[in-house]
């Protein structure tokens, strides 16, 4: 089960700096940790998250297992057109999830 | 009538077990760690070994953890972000989590702030340094100590 979080507001002024905030759900198992009978757990995290503007980068972040579970990351960037934001996840076992936002600058 | 407590053999057999009681903890198997000396080589490998110098950074995290399963940080940089004076990238490090990173944030010019805040594991009480890449090559740091009363990222699964 996945499901992402994205919180970019709806509207906003040329030049507002607004502030993107994202979730996603993510056991983010640390590939540290041992069950009852002392087999490891293997490591299971997203490794990078991506945002991109209307196909340009905005903002990207490594994780690494020290990440909290269900990886909650928050940035900013300058509001300068209308447009979409694509978030996108990649982590271990082929892990990928993306979702998307749009924007309406005035 | 006076007791003076004079070593009896019950009293020894009592004080006997109460250290073997309490020995499971002393020798309980410490996790692998990740070392001083593995951060500051997580650092070098940021840095090319470039001086960093203390200043610009601000890292927010709460001094007294009770969880160290999630840990919200916040790390902002003094920037004017503009085309030609931003901060390209914030790193930040650990000394005793088993491995040295807790996150690597890479920023555009056009952030508007340089700020980034997420939620981290810490396994033990440790300093956090975070260091952020400005455009013109320098780097800036800064240090934070935690103390953390539940550890997080190696407990076991029961």
């Amino acid at each position: 089960m996945t499901a992402a979080l994205i919180n970019v507001p709806k509207k906003a002024k040329a030049g507002d700096i607004i502030e993107i905030k994202a979730l996603t759900s993510h056991v983010m198992e640390t590939g540290y940790r041992h069950t009852a009978t002392g087999e490891v757990i293997p490591r299971d995290i997203i490794t990078s998250f991506t945002c991109r503007f209307e196909g340009d980068e905005v903002f990207r972040a490594d994780f690494f297992p020290a990440t909290a579970a269900n990886p909650f990351i928050s940035f900013f960037t300058n509001a300068s057109k209308s447009g979409k934001f694509d978030f996108e996840w990649i982590g271990d076992n082929g892990f990928s999830q993306t979702a998307s936002a749009s924007i309406t600058v005035e | 009538m006076r007791r003076q407590p004079v070593p009896t053999r019950r009293r020894f057999l009592g004080l006997a077990a109460g250290a073997i009681g309490a020995l499971p903890a002393a020798i309980s198997v410490r996790p692998a760690e990740a070392t001083p000396e593995m951060m500051a080589t997580a650092i070098r490998a940021v840095t090319g070994g470039a001086p960093v110098q203390t200043g610009k950074v601000k890292l927010d995290i709460p001094p007294l953890v009770e969880n160290g399963n999630s840990v919200p940080m916040t790390v902002s940089v003094t920037s004017a972000m503009t085309a030609n004076d931003y901060v390209k990238s914030i790193h930040v490090f650990n000394e005793k989590n088993p491995q040295p990173n807790l996150g690597n944030f890479y920023l555009k010019p056009n952030a508007g702030r340089a700020q980034v805040s997420t939620r981290v594991r810490l396994a033990d009480s440790q300093k956090i340094t975070a260091i952020a890449k400005l455009s013109d090559g320098s780097f800036w740091s800064t240090t934070a100590d935690v103390v953390v009363t539940l550890a997080a990222c190696t407990e076991d699964v029961i």
